[in-house]
């Protein structure tokens, strides 16, 4: 090694140093001490001596019934939610992006408004337009829908409405999705138009191809995202899980055993649990996406 | 696809017996619509409720419950009134000090940091990168409590401070944004300044960083903006003392206490609002490109 290369070997771990002890006091450290946390009984509501009680907080877990409830209601939302993150931006994009549409640029300025609106503002004004005689039922009345359902109150269709307050944050899955369409090559739909392809046809075997990291980056993004899901219902309805337990999210649960129970090594427990669940979901995907995502660069 | 529709329309309008002017004009009008019906419903779905809160903010308490939509009397007593009813000043003086100062902390650590990365040649350079990833992707709730455990040792939980001091080791969202933008600038412009004798921090201070204004004003008003708008953390480490809550906390309790006074809700709403859609106007052009940027792989 050159005495050039070793001093900026030095330099590199000397700018990152910072980072690293960061890494390790506020990621890695605590993330052992979680996992050490599940065979402890540590629990701030009742003092009780620490010891080491195995596999007890894993056996409670499996016959918690509530832990496997609040995670059909976060896997029951991330179905329908994660199409509709996903896809939407993608094709709203898509729909936008055409030359002959005007007012782009005030167009992007209104989709990000909604990242600047404080969350629990956003998440206040969405409640009062999905109540009972809201303006969204209101249009729906004139459009004919003589019995609009009660969103927030029904244990059915208050994870639609969850899906719909959601909508509002698509902004900036939109605005990554054009950056990216205004990226691929304009070459490729003029040879694919000289090959008289239609334009379901430059959608499926130009745009989509070209447009497969870009998908693949927003749907890795709502997978991590949707499994921490549970702010919005937490300020809707006070953290009660109404209606009836629909809107009580794993993270809710988690979050409660945390800070309203104090259980700390059962809460660990859950933490682990999600952690686990999220780290093969992303695995998974990206395993799969080896025989759908393309990268044009490769180096 | 582009030129096409028009055409056709235009061949209709010529084929039809001569019309009037003013139909044909009607018709362009609802062509343009069609094919603007996308953006124009995107734009009432996005504006709409800001107009919403906006009005219902004004109303009297009693309007605000019905469905009537124009302000009855427009009540802009109902703002002062969230002056006197919460501590509303000490939310915003807490919530500005708490997204400066963890915005600035966050660059002073990150940018050397994403530098090195982009830049240095050194063993462990591509683990490095990965564990930041990594670090974005990790559900904060696995790492929670042994961090709140070790801020109440140190008697900081019941302040914002848990969420301020670890900005100073580095934001891995943060450092992975600078860091893809970084790698952009060709790496002559080091190598020119290191044989001019410059060292490798005034390299950064001199040279790059003037280069890299665009990627390090988005990324400190990603962080702005988030901390401005952050719920769990506060939610987490503010405590019960009133004095030491953001605007986002305040917000939330306001509506848990005054729960059927939607008006004054909604004024609270627009005051905690104002500022950063006022900011976020004059920096949205910053904003948008910093958004491309997260989408670069």
């Amino acid at each position: 090694m050159s005495r050039m290369a070793r001093r900026e070997a030095r330099h590199g771990l000397l700018f990152i140093l910072p980072w690293i002890i960061g890494f390790l006091a506020f990621t890695a450290i605590p993330l052992v001490a979680t996992f050490a946390f599940t065979f402890l009984n540590i629990s701030l509501s009742e003092s009780e001596p620490l010891r080491f009680v195995g596999l007890e907080n894993y056996r409670r877990l499996l016959g918690d019934g509530q832990a496997w409830a609040s995670l059909l209601v976060t896997a029951r939302f991330a179905l329908l939610w994660l199409p509709v993150v996903v896809v939407l931006p993608f094709l709203l994009a898509v729909a936008i992006n055409s030359r002959n549409v005007r007012g782009g640029g005030l167009l992007r300025v209104l989709l990000f408004m909604p990242y600047v609106v404080p969350f629990v503002a956003g998440a206040l004004i969405w409640q009062n337009m999905l109540v009972e005689d809201g303006w969204i039922n209101s249009a729906l009345r004139r459009i004919g829908v003589a019995h609009p359902p009660s969103w927030l109150n029904d244990p059915t269709w208050v994870i639609p409405g969850l899906v719909l307050i959601g909508l509002w944050g698509l902004g900036s899955g939109i605005i990554i999705n054009l950056a990216g369409l205004r990226a691929v090559p304009t070459h490729l739909y003029d040879a694919a138009r000289l090959d008289g392809a239609g334009w379901w046809r430059r959608l499926r075997h130009v745009t989509i191809p070209m447009m497969s990291p870009v998908l693949f980056y927003t749907m890795i993004l709502a997978v991590v995202d949707v499994m921490q899901y549970f702010l919005v219902p937490l300020v809707l309805f006070d953290g009660s899980g109404d209606p009836g337990g629909a809107t009580r999210f794993f993270n809710l649960y988690l979050y409660q055993t945390f800070f309203t129970f104090q259980e700390m090594s059962y809460g660990s427990t859950l933490a682990w649990l999600l952690f686990v669940i999220t780290l093969i979901v992303t695995l998974v995907l990206f395993r799969l996406s080896r025989h759908w995502v393309h990268y044009t660069s490769e180096r | 696809m582009t030129a096409a529709p028009a055409a056709t329309v235009r061949e209709r309008a010529g084929a039809t017996p001569p019309a009037p002017a003013r139909p044909r004009r009607g018709r362009a009008a609802l062509y343009w619509i069609a094919k603007h019906a996308i953006a124009i419903a995107l734009a009432i779905m996005f504006l709409g409720p800001l107009v919403f809160i906006a009005l219902t903010a004004v109303m009297s308490d009693q309007q605000a419950l019905t469905s009537r939509l124009w302000p009855d009397a427009w009540n802009w007593s109902n703002f002062a009134e969230i002056f006197e009813k919460t501590p509303l000043l000490t939310w915003i003086g807490n919530t500005i000090m708490y997204s400066v100062l963890a915005t600035v902390f966050m660059l002073l650590s990150s940018i050397p940091v994403a530098y090195a990365l982009a830049r240095f040649r050194f063993r462990g350079r591509r683990l490095a990168f990965l564990l930041v990833i990594t670090t974005m992707m990790l559900p904060p709730q696995v790492v929670a409590v042994p961090v709140y455990l070790v801020w109440a040792r140190f008697h900081l939980t019941g302040t914002l401070w848990p969420l301020i001091i670890p900005m100073l080791l580095g934001d891995a969202f943060s450092i992975f944004l600078l860091r893809q933008f970084l790698v952009t600038i060709p790496r002559e412009y080091s190598d020119a300044a290191r044989v001019d004798g410059c060292g490798e921090f005034r390299t950064l201070v001199r040279v790059i960083l003037p280069m890299a204004k665009p990627a390090i004003a988005a990324v400190a008003l990603f962080q702005f903006f988030y901390c401005w708008n952050d719920y769990y953390g506060p939610l987490l480490y503010a405590g019960t003392d009133l004095d030491n809550w953001t605007l986002s906390l305040g917000l939330a309790a306001f509506r848990s206490v005054h729960r059927v006074q939607w008006n004054l809700t909604m004024a609270a709403t627009v005051l905690a609002m104002a500022p950063v859609i006022v900011i976020f106007f004059f920096a949205q052009k910053v904003f948008i490109e910093g958004v491309k940027l997260t989408g670069v792989k």
